[in-house]
């Protein structure tokens, strides 16, 4: 026994005799191997994944409730609920055979009424959704196991619509349930994947449990994503809520839990140091910083000002402050969608590749007539991303010889005030910052941060017909190639219109126990596979 | 005394009534939209919209007062905007853990502030008073969180001695619940036992140049008699007096604290639904507050008729 060691166990002693009577630890050690704790990216505040689109929720959810397709980690939508299915040749009449055997967790079986319901429920709340809708003749129940959706267009991004990552998904839900309005909020958990949601031990910003469900009948694939078999390996998974990050940096360490979904870049090298750790990239698709002008007033209203500032801004000085100096982590991207994706595209991208033109913005932003207007920039600074974002921006303006108008406030506050259209004086907003999942932005599907509806478009309420025609195009392509094409043209039209400005695509980091097997890269954590000895 | 008792008592249905109409007040003048969040960073600005009138945060400022008040008067805090859980649920869950965190600070904090202040002020001008007083600056001057992560470190990842964060409940033993209190407590503690440690010297000295403590010698009292049954009964009123307006700063302490060990405890839970806006939970849990805060200083009031016979209510 070593110096330390003796200490230790002195201390022990004196303490257990002190406090007399210390009952057990709440795990043994064989509870504990089946126990997988996680700490995830934010608090689980609720649970209803098409009322609260929050990825957190998203990713809870994903291991609550099951989808009819998922896709896999190259993004192609696989059949999950669904057995089988079949579309007519003019495309109008989709048909859909559920898999015999699925069960909700109160041991109900899932028919095809519940999907009917959960279909209805989700629509209204999901981009693609709603497009369903709107070319929607009907949709039912044909018996216990079949339904049908008959539309008065063809849709070919049927199947990617009910299996997408991107909130909110299109999950299962008993009938009675989903027959909540979409607006409001379910207090029901009764879920169809493979594991439970333990309401009782919720304590929202702390703890949530999830435990394996028996009835959960897998599909015999190999797992990939939201695709194939879900079987889940442990008995329990409980959330632990962290909201500071050197104490979760610590608490892996130290073996009070298991898996830290994304540690801060800047604790990185610490984890990696640590012989029982290990660090990943999280997902491969990463995230692109944005952030978005007000397309309604000025000085932002005129195309010329938004295309100075997109002229001088550096990519990597955005990308080196939000993630610092690990070059692993983010890549310049001149582009609105993911890199490394089948359809990705830097068409049209020029402006945001070489070397960055503070002269031109100048001389450019004159030629506007940019009669230093304030700029007003919202940035939260209880976000890591935005802050770092924001300082970048503040200073990029002022160099530029823009008269900015930094407004210091929260993500909460932010949410409110981005929705105002009245001018930046009056309440208003010039600019604000944000960053989107990359698995959000593949291809225009989920993507509503760069539609150019005007009005109706995502705040900033830029307005690009091209960018919308290239959308529709996409829509109704044929083929990959065709995609592409549309998706090309997209890129093309949103550079030129600005529809908003990317700041960088960036990755983040996992890190777990080495003693936990089975975690997958992808966009979110995928609690199917995993196990722990 | 009794009257006296239920006066108080009954004083604090105003000052309640006072606390609701600000902190309500408040809320509806601040920035922030719970009904944004909510919608999460997809959604439509008609999405947000949409969710706003379903969580009735589109009615005028009477309307939602007035139906707080009414359903408060009926013992209903209401419900979370976030969760859909009852207030009282959620305060209920997460009431334990800060009791914890405050007792046995409290505990922690006296025991060893009281003894450090007699003794510095019996050792006055000496090293051991300046060691003393010079703790208490550096008790004032470090952050809880500075106090935190080094305890953390030292204590968890290196010795190995402690758990880094968690609660445990005290149902689950006695054991297990202290280990995790002790870091947390020793880390909130260090303000407190400051500024009761330099409160109780600059009493104890006054109360030490007394004739009473004189006499006391002169009869040929031992010095722990005279110390801690002649003066510091008598030094009793402002001591105890700082330690209950302390708890305020216990509180505020204690959301720093509960963060730093992921603590479910109310100070997490309050700002948590404040960056949220979570106006149900936040108008609760303030309320809580002004009503223990109410309650410890008619404690205090009492206790003073303890030390000192000549007060009476």
């Amino acid at each position: 026994m070593d110096r330390r060691s003796l200490f230790k166990a002195g201390i022990g002693a004196s303490a257990i005799a002190a406090g007399g009577g210390f009952s057990a630890p709440a795990l043994s050690q064989g509870a504990a191997a089946r126990t997988l704790r996680f700490v995830p990216q934010a608090n689980l505040a609720n649970f209803d994944p098409i009322w609260g689109t929050q990825y957190v929720v998203r990713n809870a959810a994903a291991a609550v409730w099951d989808t009819l397709y998922g896709v896999d980690d190259k993004l192609e939508p696989q059949m999950q609920m669904v057995e089988a299915d079949q579309v007519s040749a003019d495309g109008l009449v989709w048909e859909f055979r559920l898999r015999p055997g699925l069960r909700f967790h109160d041991n109900t079986p899932v028919l095809a009424k519940d999907v009917v319901a959960s279909i209805a429920r989700w629509a209204p709340r999901d981009p693609m959704g709603q497009m369903l809708a709107a070319i929607q003749n009907d949709l039912v129940a044909v018996d216990d196991r079949s339904f049908r959706w008959s539309l008065k267009r063809p849709f070919p991004k049927m199947r990617f619509a009910l299996g997408k990552n991107s909130t909110p998904m299109c999950f299962i839900m008993p009938e009675r349930i989903a027959a909540t309005n979409a607006f409001q909020q379910i207090s029901e958990y009764v879920g169809s994947g493979p594991m439970r949601f333990v309401k009782d031990e919720w304590v929202p910003g702390a703890k949530a449990v999830f435990q394996k469900f028996d009835g959960y009948v897998s599909r015999q694939e190999p797992t990939s994503w939201l695709a194939g078999a879900k079987n889940i390996l442990v008995d329990r998974v409980e959330w632990v809520v962290m909201p500071d990050p050197a104490t979760a940096s610590s608490a892996l360490q130290n073996g009070e839990i298991d898996w830290w979904e994304n540690p801060l870049p800047d604790l990185v090298p610490v984890l990696r140091r640590n012989r029982n750790l290990m660090v990943d990239i999280a997902d491969p698709l990463g995230n692109i910083g944005s952030f978005r002008m007000n397309h309604l007033h000025a000085p932002f209203n005129d195309v010329r000002v938004r295309r100075a500032v997109m002229m001088a801004m550096s990519q990597e000085d955005y990308m080196r402050a939000l993630v610092g100096d690990d070059t692993n982590l983010w890549k310049a991207l001149p582009s609105f969608f993911t890199p490394g994706t089948a359809s990705y595209t830097e068409v049209g991208g020029d402006i945001l590749k070489g070397p960055r033109n503070l002269d031109g913005a100048k001389r450019l932003l004159a030629e506007a007539g940019y009669a230093n207007q304030p700029v007003t920039c919202i940035v939260a600074q209880d976000q890591s991303i935005t802050k770092a974002m924001g300082d970048v921006t503040a200073d990029l303006l002022k160099r530029m010889g823009m008269n900015v108008d930094f407004v210091a406030t929260d993500w909460g506050t932010t949410g409110q005030r981005r929705a105002m259209k009245n001018p930046p004086g009056q309440g208003g907003w010039s600019m604000f910052h944000t960053w989107h999942a990359g698995a959000d932005c593949v291809n225009p599907a989920a993507y509503n941060a760069l539609r150019g509806t005007g009005e109706n478009a995502w705040f900033g309420w830029p307005t690009s017909t091209g960018v919308e025609a290239g959308i529709a195009e996409w829509y109704e392509a044929p083929s990959p190639a065709a995609e592409k094409a549309a998706m090309d043209k997209v890129n093309t039209a949103a550079m030129n219109d600005v529809v908003y400005a990317p700041t960088g695509f960036f990755l983040s980091y996992t890190s777990w126990r080495r003693n936990v097997t089975g975690i997958q890269k992808g966009p979110l954590p995928f609690f199917w596979g995993v196990s722990k000895t | 005394m009794w009257a006296y008792v239920i006066r108080r008592v009954l004083a604090t249905i105003p000052v309640m009534a006072v606390v609701a109409l600000f902190v309500f007040s408040l809320l509806y003048l601040a920035p922030g939209d719970p009904a944004a969040i909510i919608a999460g960073d997809q959604a439509t600005p008609q999405d947000v919209e949409r969710i706003r009138a379903s969580l009735g945060l589109d009615r005028p400022y009477l309307v939602r007062f007035g139906a707080w008040v009414w359903d408060i008067a009926h013992g209903d805090l209401g419900t979370s905007i976030f969760t859909n859980l009852p207030v009282s649920r959620m305060i209920e869950q997460r009431i334990e853990p800060t009791l914890s965190l405050m007792v046995v600070t409290l505990i922690l904090a006296i025991s060893i502030a009281v003894p450090m202040g007699v003794v510095a002020a019996w050792k006055q001008g000496t090293i051991i008073d300046r060691a003393v007083m010079g703790f208490a600056v550096l008790g004032f001057s470090v952050p809880v969180f500075v106090v935190g992560y080094l305890l953390a470190y030292i204590f968890a990842l290196e010795l190995d001695w402690l758990p880094v964060q968690g609660y445990t409940p005290f149902e689950r033993g006695i054991g297990p619940w202290f280990q995790n209190l002790i870091l947390p407590a020793i880390a909130l503690g260090g303000v407190y036992i400051a500024l009761i440690a330099r409160i109780t010297r600059a009493t104890m000295l006054e109360v030490l140049s007394q004739d009473y403590i004189r006499t006391a010698r002169a009869k040929g009292a031992g010095q722990v008699s005279i110390l801690f049954l002649h003066a510091l009964k008598n030094a009793a009123v402002p001591i105890v007096t700082v330690i209950g307006i302390g708890i305020a700063l216990l509180i505020g302490g204690a959301v720093v604290t509960e963060s730093v060990f992921a603590i479910p405890g109310l100070g997490r839970l309050t700002v948590d639904a404040i960056l949220r806006r979570d106006y149900p939970v936040i108008q609760g849990v303030v309320l809580l507050f002004s009503f223990v805060y109410v309650l410890v200083n008619l404690v205090i009031d009492l206790a003073y008729t303890l030390f000192d016979p000549r007060i009476r209510y």
